[in-house]
């Protein structure tokens, strides 16, 4: 029998913060209004990053009006591979992977084609505001395509996995790896259908998975366990993780990261505020977590050094 | 933060709010629940005319002893105005007249009446004037003779003789003297006054006044129509004919607002002055007995409510009154329950628009215009146009689709196809946009599922919205929507679980198994 007070009881204790908490309590309080802008519009977080030395995909073009659609085709005219997204969309919408081209058309990471027409009408609906957060005109941009590390070969469909990571006050919190399926059609987002897998903190190795809401040990594609990974470059994105803080101004952000083949972690967006489907990949509730770091700073003994935090959390923050 | 200042200033809005509702409820005894039996009635005369350059008049016929009802209370609002009423004994009637030396722009004149329904008629006995009969032309003099002649034979007194000459009017067929007779009079005024010209052929004494119907199913009243009076000798009354169905005989609901036998508003050299009468049987019986009580006491207290507001304004405010409770009840089911819906405050739009519909009907054309601009915007997605131009054209065709359903139910004879004029387009647009983008991004079950979600809160909020005891409570009391600013700040700060998450995260409730 579902019993709600029962649940709602045992979640408590567990420490799951749920999308009230979240918001009233961390988003709120630590986020400022003002530094939205810097998250919000993945140019401005790329500049940012660039400017503070950190690792980001190449940035190819940059669509702001209507017209430049046409010429963009000429600026791309010698990369085969890359990817458009709207510089403020959310969750994923919008983002267009292109592997390859046949002629005058391009083959998106599904494998399915494009024509010079739907490419442009994409591109047209993105300006106009179709995938930006409150409807509001948008540019584009197109960065490099991230070759995904061969570790995640037999456990991704198509598209490319990214880590996420919940840095608060600059304390990595929890951290999941997203698997794209074949029913996310190659998007790493958890609600579109791609497989959220916990990741120890200490450790970087990957514990359990959820898909949608059911918990799962093997990819359903590829149907190779999930659990066991090493992350590779796990102090590197736990580093990335807590310099975010610095970054972005904000003190709950989720970070993404992606990991390159050849060019090791990059960052991909960050996020203020971050799904909290994690909770359900690690099996933990993030509110203890956040509390041990409340409790610093009552006493004034927030580290302003990213590795300091670093080791707090990996001493921390194992999950269980 | 300062979490206790919110609970401070939430418990100080509900604890004012409640305060000033006990005040008038216990004190002031305004009524908390609309009541219904005795017939109190608003009535509310507009005068609207474009005024001249110079010295403008204006004279509008009021209200004066009508039979079966008592005028409990009536005011003239006419700012910047000279009046000055006036009886004419004659004619048992009143008229006032508003008198400026200069006014510009469009000007707008009140007479509102609350009348009391006292119960049966009283018949009407003052002695008639004959009037003169008038000149008639052959052939029509041949014809009204012959007229007068078929409908004296089928008659026994006046009063059938004058309802026998109405059927005669009224008879889809007319005869070939009726034809001619009434080429040129088509309005019912027109008729009635020529009717009173052929009863003084035959001197029966008649005459014209002015009723409006009080209909106590709608609590809402007609327009100003001319109703036929002739007077009986013998017996020494009036009889009251009905110009419509010819039935003799005064209707328990019809309230004789002027007897004066010419136009009821006469505006000086302005042929583009408009008149029309509101009515409203209104909760404000009993009311109207608390806000008179109060009159005597303090004015203000009256005079700053929204009781002293015109009726137009009235009506607006029942509705406005409401929306804060549609948007209360959104904030429980998303902030509490967790419902997805489109946009934030959409469901309480649908739900007021449904106000005009009734709800199944307007479940039954939302779902229905939106599917057909769905289908519509789908095909737009083919075309790829850009968005402003697409929602342009989806707006295009929505406004069509309600023509087209407004058109094809009055056809078919159902009345609620009529009141989607009503139904805000603005609204339809978005949603079937939210809806096709939705559908593109996260494909079909997804967008329907919200489409639904969406529909029943809107539902829901509408049930609620539109329940009498709940809007005569918060128009009576609008100080109440305090107290709902207290509950709505108080669930602004709540950070505990919403009852979807329970379902959505039961699995982490669950001892772990594994490591």
């Amino acid at each position: 029998m579902f019993n709600p007070f029962a649940v709602a009881r045992r979640l408590r204790e567990v420490g799951l913060v749920g999308i009230n908490g979240r918001n009233a309590e961390f988003v709120l309080r630590y986020n400022p209004r003002r530094f939205y802008p810097r998250v919000d519009d993945k140019l401005l977080t790329k500049e940012l990053a660039l400017a503070a030395g950190m690792p980001v995909p190449d940035l190819y073009a940059v669509v702001r009006e209507e017209h430049e659609i046409a010429e963009l085709h000429a600026k791309l005219a010698d990369r085969s591979s890359f990817v458009v997204k709207p510089a403020r969309g959310s969750g994923g919408d919008g983002i267009l992977v292109i592997d390859g081209r046949r002629g005058e058309r391009y083959r998106r990471a599904n494998g399915s084609f494009m024509t010079r027409d739907e490419f442009d009408h994409h591109l047209s609906n993105g300006l106009s505001g179709l995938f930006s957060l409150g409807g509001q005109p948008d540019h584009l941009i197109v960065e490099y395509m991230v070759r995904f590390d061969p570790l995640f070969e037999r456990v991704s469909f198509k598209g490319v996995p990214d880590v996420r990571i919940i840095s608060f006050l600059g304390y990595p919190a929890m951290a999941m790896i997203r698997l794209p399926t074949r029913m996310s059609d190659g998007k790493a987002n958890l609600h579109q259908g791609a497989i959220g897998v916990g990741i120890d903190i200490p450790t970087g190795l990957t514990c359990r998975g959820v898909w949608g809401t059911e918990p799962v040990r093997e990819h359903p594609d590829t149907e190779h366990s999930i659990v066991g990974l090493q992350i590779p470059h796990w102090q590197e994105l736990l580093m990335i993780a807590a310099r975010a803080y610095e970054l972005s101004g904000l003190g709950y952000v989720g970070v993404d990261i992606v990991l390159d083949r050849d060019r090791g972690p990059m960052i991909l967006e960050l996020n203020a505020r971050p799904g909290l489907a994690i909770q359900i990949a690690n099996g933990n509730g993030l509110r203890h977590r956040l509390e041990q770091v409340q409790a610093l700073e009552r006493h004034g003994k927030l580290s302003a050094d990213p590795a300091e935090r670093v080791a707090f959390a990996q001493a921390r923050f194992a999950t269980v | 933060m300062k979490k206790s200042q919110l609970y401070v200033l939430a418990a100080l809005f509900i604890a004012a709010g409640l305060t000033a509702f006990f005040y008038k409820w216990k004190v002031l005894k305004f009524p908390v629940h609309p009541v219904e039996q005795s017939e109190v009635w608003e009535l509310q005369a507009r005068v609207e005319y474009q005024p001249r350059s110079g010295p403008n008049r204006v004279v509008l016929q009021v209200p004066i002893d009508p039979p079966g009802y008592s005028i409990l209370d009536e005011r003239f609002v006419a700012r910047g105005y000279g009046m000055n009423t006036e009886r004419r004994r004659e004619q048992r009637s009143r008229e006032v007249q508003w008198t400026i030396r200069r006014a510009s722009g469009s000007q707008a004149l009140y007479y509102r009446a609350t009348v009391f329904r006292d119960g049966t008629p009283s018949p009407e006995r003052d002695r008639p004037q004959l009037a003169s009969p008038p000149e008639l032309e052959e052939p029509f003099a041949g014809a009204a003779a012959a007229l007068l002649e078929t409908v004296r034979a089928q008659s026994v007194d006046s009063a059938t003789f004058a309802a026998r000459l109405i059927q005669e009017f009224n008879d889809a067929n007319p005869g070939q003297e009726v034809a001619l007779l009434l080429q040129d009079r088509r309005g019912d005024y027109d008729r009635v006054r020529f009717a009173i010209d052929l009863l003084a052929i035959r001197n029966i004494a008649a005459r014209l006044v002015h009723g409006v119907r009080l209909d106590a199913a709608t609590g809402q009243g007609g327009e100003l129509r001319p109703w036929l009076q002739v007077y009986d000798t013998s017996a020494g009354v009036w009889h009251t004919i009905d110009p419509r169905s010819a039935s003799i005989g005064w209707p328990e609901d019809l309230f004789l607002w002027s007897r004066h036998p010419g136009a009821v508003l006469e505006v000086e050299g302005s042929p583009r002055a408009r008149f029309d009468i509101r009515v409203q049987k209104s909760m404000v019986d009993s009311l109207e007995a608390a806000v008179q009580r109060l009159e005597v006491r303090d004015r203000n207290l009256v005079a700053y409510s929204l009781l002293a507001l015109p009726l137009h304004t009235q009506d607006v405010y029942r509705i406005l009154l409401m929306v804060p409770i549609g948007a209360f009840i959104m904030l429980i089911l998303r902030n509490l329950v967790g419902v997805k819906t489109f946009g934030t405050f959409m469901p309480v739009l649908i739900a007021i628009s449904f106000k005009w519909t009734s709800l199944l009907a307007g479940i039954v054309l939302f779902v229905l215009i939106v599917g057909m601009g769905l289908l519509v915007r789908f095909y737009m997605e083919r075309l790829k146009l850009l968005l402003v131009p697409r929602l342009t054209s989806v707006l295009i065709v929505v406004v069509l689709l309600m023509a087209l359903v407004s058109v094809l139910s009055n056809k078919m004879g159902l009345e609620v196809g009529l009141s989607i004029a009503l139904f805000p387009m603005i609204i339809m647009t978005m949603t079937i946009e939210r809806v096709s983008v939705a559908w593109d991004e996260r494909g079909g079950g997804f967008a329907m599922k919200m489409a639904a979600g969406s529909l029943v809160i809107a539902s829901l909020a509408y049930l609620v919205m539109s329940w009498p005891p709940l809007e005569h409570l918060l128009f009576v009391y609008p100080e109440l929507l305090l107290v709902l600013l207290g509950l709505t700040l108080l669930l602004g700060r709540y950070s505990g679980y919403r009852l979807t998450e329970l379902m959505r995260f039961r699995a982490l409730a669950r001892p772990q198994q594994d490591g």
